[in-house]
């Protein structure tokens, strides 16, 4: 077989004790992933201990993880198949433990929902799945793990299956396929089972190596959000990581928010043996333009034939973690790619527990672990896309002071008049004559990204 | 895009980050294969340039080669050097015998909380990995350290689509991690991509090589026959012993490694 270039990031998630870390475990010895002497070193802290070999704790290194026996924080382990390499996260069950799951699986490119087959869907399971909705993870196979514990018994697996289906569709989420295993005997994880033969589907690792990195077009919108301005050698370079699309010497760009055009004037490069002639989706980069025109760490660059949403004003889920609930009245810092600016919450629409999905009364504000579809009023405009269209600046996260509380997708610009209205109103930073130029652009910017 | 490629943009993006973010950052350099991929990472960040000047702890039990390819590397690459020693603990006599953990401690662990202290650095790039032993695979790419230097692993921050916590109440440093995501074999394949000019006791002489850098007291070869960075890599895809079995201090006990980071340890 010949093996893919490309590491896949693979996340596991899934209710506390359903059998996460287990899994990883065994995907690692059963792959021969893990050095010899990290096995046997957890096999003798397992008899020291008194216990069966645990395979989780070739994650689980913290002492307090070992003597709970839980995940506390997100590990992630490379490990790989005869296919191709992986970088497996092992997210944390705990409720507690949310924010280290969303650290965990915020960058994945694929997941897998873990349940136990004794306990079916839990509440951790629905607020994993409402996560990864959030995020964007749009490859997730379930995996019913402890079949074991059910005799192997195909028609108990069918209504899990049932179970979890209508779980995940409330979630909006659909699951590529359901996975029949016992962890804890390495059953249908790289081995095929014996008693499970009634399942005629891939196995874990089939699973994992039939999984492709969802890139996207070479002709998606370009978005450079400026990260720095360097001045070395004489040279202005603007840095930063090109976010979507591709970009050329020569190419025109338009400067937002401010709509400023220029061109593309060279692509810097450093130690390499040939300059680059294209740049593309995902390299940290630096660029020369022709013009010297004004621009700082948050002006987002895109080329001119798809301009982003610019406004103040934007709609947007956000998943919220704080202690506090995310309120109105009250100011928080919201960070798109680079631009970072000043909010409040104008409007909270609708709130739901990200578990059980129930919707609370909008009075006491967006508590933790719930989800506020709400509108969000920035101080300065920002240059953004609705997630939907493009991702990398279609998300955010709101500080409440120095923490970070809440993750966002936004859904679109909120209300165009009231937001021009405002921006006459309240003044531009760069000056008058900027709303009209704003205002212009936004039309057009709305037909071409809904 | 390479899967390399993908690592260096990553972590490039990290280093441009913390940079931008603070006034007064260094990075650490061990003069091991990390630090020195780190520090070729933020030359080409910076376009040849380092901006940022390196802090190197010089416990005096290092490997004496260690020192002299620091100094000759500095020298050729124009680099701002900072060397931190904890000469109170040296005067007093503080060597591995008297409890490894308790040595790194002293002469590593305040050596540099010394030179943090001195030269009032809020932020500090290091070279550790999420492979390289459990503690560490629990890491963020911006970790706090609160004015003790303690790590508190039980309350990190949240980080999600390259969103970091950068800001911290007064008093707290950063520790930032731009190779958190790579592994110890993905360092050998991209300073064989970049030609990065790495010391060379992690040749084979006489069938024994460094596969991990540290103090000579505490570190020991591996047998390996590898004696240029093709030949380690080669061996690396076929082993299956773990990179820092050859550091006496991970070995002390079972959770030593967690122990000595909670305290500050790199």
């Amino acid at each position: 077989m010949s093996r893919i270039q490309e590491t896949l990031k693979i996340v596991i998630v899934g209710h506390v004790d359903h059998g996460k870390s287990t899994l990883i475990g065994r995907l690692l010895a059963d792959t021969a992933s893990v050095p010899q002497d990290r096995i046997s070193a957890v096999q003798r802290r397992c008899t020291e201990q008194g216990k069966e070999m645990e395979y989780a704790f070739l994650l689980d290194a913290l002492e307090e993880e070992q003597s709970q026996g839980i995940t506390i924080d997100t590990t992630r382990i490379q490990f790989h198949s005869e296919k191709r390499d992986y970088v497996i996260i092992d997210a944390p069950g705990h409720k507690e433990f949310l924010k280290n799951m969303i650290s965990g699986a915020s960058d994945a490119d694929a997941a897998f929902l873990l349940i136990d087959a004794q306990e079916g869907v839990r509440e951790q399971t629905r607020r994993h799945a409402s996560i990864l909705k959030l995020l964007g993870v749009r490859q997730v196979h379930v995996v019913i793990n402890k079949m074991d514990l059910l005799d192997y018994d195909q028609e108990s697996f069918d209504q899990i299956v049932t179970d979890c289906q209508a779980a995940l569709a409330n979630a909006g989420l659909v699951a590529r396929s359901y996975i029949p295993i016992a962890a804890k005997f390495g059953e249908n994880i790289v081995h095929r089972s014996s008693n499970l033969t009634w399942y005629a589907g891939l196995t874990i690792i089939d699973t994992m190596d039939a999984l492709t990195i969802e890139h996207s077009s070479h002709d998606a919108p370009v978005r450079l959000p400026v990260q720095d301005v360097y001045k070395f050698d004489h040279r202005r370079i603007i840095a930063g990581r090109l976010e979507s699309g591709t970009l050329k010497a020569g190419d025109e760009i338009v400067c937002w928010p401010q709509g400023t055009r220029t061109r593309i004037k060279t692509l810097e490069s450093w130690n390499l043996s040939e300059p680059p002639i294209e740049l593309v989706q995902g390299l940290s980069v630096g660029v020369t333009l022709e013009d010297p025109v004004f621009l700082e760490r948050g002006t987002l660059i895109t080329n001119s034939d798809a301009p982003p949403l610019v406004g103040t004003h934007l709609t947007a889920n956000v998943y919220w973690l704080g202690r506090n609930p995310l309120v109105m009245d009250r100011r928080y810092t919201i960070k798109i790619t680079t631009q970072e600016t000043s909010c409040e919450v104008k409007t909270i629409h609708r709130v739901y527990d990200s578990g059980d999905l129930s919707v609370i009364s909008v009075e006491g504000g967006v508590p933790a672990n719930f989800v506020g579809e709400v509108t969000l009023e920035a101080k300065q405009p920002l240059a953004f896309d609705p997630f939907a269209g493009v991702p990398e600046t279609g998300r955010f996260v709101l500080m409440d002071g120095y923490e970070v509380c809440g993750g966002g997708i936004i859904t679109g610009l909120a209300g165009e008049q009231s937001t021009d209205d405002h921006q006459e109103k309240e003044k531009s930073p760069a000056g008058a004559a900027k709303p009209l130029v704003l205002r212009k652009k936004l039309k057009r910017s709305i037909v071409v990204n809904q | 895009m390479e899967h390399l490629e993908r690592l260096e943009s990553e972590s490039i993006y990290i280093i441009r980050e913390a940079y931008r973010k603070y006034k007064k950052i260094a990075m650490l350099w061990s003069i091991g294969k990390d630090s020195t991929v780190l520090l070729h990472l933020a030359r080409k960040a910076f376009y040849g340039h380092c901006p940022i000047p390196l802090v190197h702890i010089d416990t005096t039990f290092k490997i004496p080669e260690m020192i002299t390819y620091r100094d000759k590397i500095a020298q050729e690459w124009g680099l701002k050097l900072v060397v931190g020693k904890n000469e109170e603990a040296l005067r007093d006599g503080m060597n591995p015998e008297r409890g490894r953990l308790d040595c790194c401690t002293a002469l590593k662990t305040e050596g540099l909380q010394q030179i943090m202290a001195k030269h009032e650095f809020q932020g500090l790039l290091m070279g550790i990995r999420r492979d390289e032993e459990g503690s560490r695979g629990k890491e963020r790419y911006f970790s706090p350290r609160n004015k003790d230097f303690e790590w508190n692993f039980k309350e990190q921050p949240p980080e999600l689509w390259n969103q970091f916590q950068t800001e911290f109440p007064a008093g707290t440093h950063v520790r930032v991690h731009p190779l958190l995501h790579w592994t110890e074999l993905n360092v050998w394949q991209y300073i064989l991509h970049e030609n990065i000019p790495v010391i060379d006791l992690y040749f084979s002489k006489n069938g024994k090589r460094y596969r991990s850098l540290g103090c000579a007291p505490c570190t020991a070869p591996i047998t390996s026959e590898a004696k240029n960075v093709e030949e380690i890599i080669e061996e690396l895809k076929n082993t299956r012993e773990t990179e820092r079995s050859g550091r006496a201090q991970d070995q002390v006990d079972a959770y030593a490694m967690q122990k000595l980071r909670v305290r500050g340890y790199m």
